[in-house]
């Protein structure tokens, strides 16, 4: 039952099952990323109040979910790395970060340009805003820790406790809005009941959401065929294969 | 006990022991961390007298006054227990109207009234489109009618 989890975590297999994956992730996102963009800018009806500014919602929400999901991914990744002292795992949350970090500055940026206009401030210091600029030091000192070793095996390790003491930021990014007084508003699409976005600019946002989860899928399985290159560079494996191809 | 399974244990009481502890901290910071006071609070005397502090609440429908040619505004700021009486000189937020929640930056004058230095809009968690708001604001008027 498990041999399918041990020939994952095999290198030379993992690198070409990736290879094998790219193509299904990364043409989905595409297609639906246009679909979601023309449906978001075109085809969704301006909102009552904010007029067109509403739609940086497209980009805001999907980066935002993001950034958590991914950060969640890392550390569930660096977990499996450190109990089971997994190579692969460690591989991916090591990809994970740069791309969670990316996915983080797209959420603050573009909640700034639209918090401008709609709030009357560029930035504030409110519960969910500094909770998810939190999670960006956290992606970035992930990313400066694994620098600063030059054993690979030890900067898994440090950088693998790092990832898991911040899950602790995540429920606290995700429920500030609810737990404390905030500027931020609440969720506008719950899985619960019924969302307080109109069905009319609501689903280009769910299929940009996808688009984004695809593209990230996508993106990290090129990564982490990169990081498998770097870790694999002396073995017979790669030699082999490079000789052949 | 297997290595592996210490080292399970090790992942979890540490997920479980940073947890408890950012509970802790955020309980105890509870008061650092509020982002705004509420009308019903500075009715109560919670809201700090002497230093600049936020409130946040609804601007009561009819309740804005700025003379013409003049910056200075005053509104009342509710939250449908208490009120309390906002002045502001300078520019509002686009999504700055009557019955739009805000959060007003500030200190208390001597008479009990808020002046602000800084006005935001908060804005609720609704998008919907023009005739959709409409259509919804007529129904909760005849609703209103109606009784």
């Amino acid at each position: 039952m498990w041999l399918w989890f041990y020939q994952l975590a095999s290198p030379p297999h993992a690198y070409r099952l990736l290879g094998l994956w790219r193509p299904w992730l990364l043409w989905p996102a595409i297609a639906l990323m246009v679909i979601g963009v023309y449906g978001g800018l075109v085809m969704a009806p301006a909102d009552y109040q904010q007029k067109d500014a509403f739609r940086i919602i497209y980009v805001h929400v999907p980066s935002a979910s993001l950034s958590l999901m991914v950060y969640v991914m890392m550390a569930v990744a660096a977990a499996i790395g450190l109990i089971w002292r997994m190579k692969l795992a460690h591989a991916v949350a090591a990809s994970c970060a740069p791309l969670g970090a990316w996915f983080t500055v797209l959420a603050l940026v573009t909640g700034s340009i639209w918090g401008k206009p709609m709030w009357g401030t560029w930035w504030e210091w409110d519960p969910r805003l500094t909770s998810e600029l939190i999670l960006l030091f956290l992606y970035l000192g992930y990313m400066a820790l694994r620098a600063s070793f030059d054993d690979i095996q030890r900067a898994d390790r440090a950088s693998a406790i790092l990832a898991i003491v911040g899950v602790v930021n995540v429920p606290i990014v995700k429920y500030s809005v609810e737990w404390w007084n905030s500027l931020h508003q609440g969720p506008s699409i719950s899985v619960t009941s019924k969302s307080a976005i109109a069905g009319s600019m609501v689903w280009p946002l769910l299929v940009l959401l996808l688009a984004f989860v695809l593209y990230f899928g996508a993106i990290l399985c090129n990564r982490v065929r990169g990081e498998i290159l770097l870790r694999e560079r002396n073995t017979a494996w790669l030699a082999e294969s490079s000789l052949k191809s | 006990m297997t290595a592996r399974q210490r080292r399970m244990l090790l992942v979890g009481l540490m997920v479980i022991g940073v947890g408890t502890a950012a509970a802790f901290a955020l309980n105890a910071f509870q008061e650092n961390l509020l982002y705004f006071y509420s009308p019903s609070d500075v009715s109560a005397g919670k809201a700090p007298a002497d230093r600049t502090f936020r409130v946040g609440g609804m601007v009561t429908e009819g309740s804005f006054q700025r003379p013409a040619g003049s910056m200075e505004a005053t509104f009342i700021l509710t939250d449908f227990a208490h009120n309390v009486k906002v002045r502001y000189s300078g520019v509002l937020p686009d999504l700055f109207r009557e019955g739009q929640g805000i959060v007003a930056r500030g200190k208390l004058a001597p008479g009990g009234d808020f002046v602000a230095e800084e006005v935001l809009a908060k804005h609720d968690e609704n998008y919907m489109p023009p005739d959709v708001a409409d259509t919804l604001k007529k129904q909760h008027q005849k609703e209103a009618g109606g009784q």
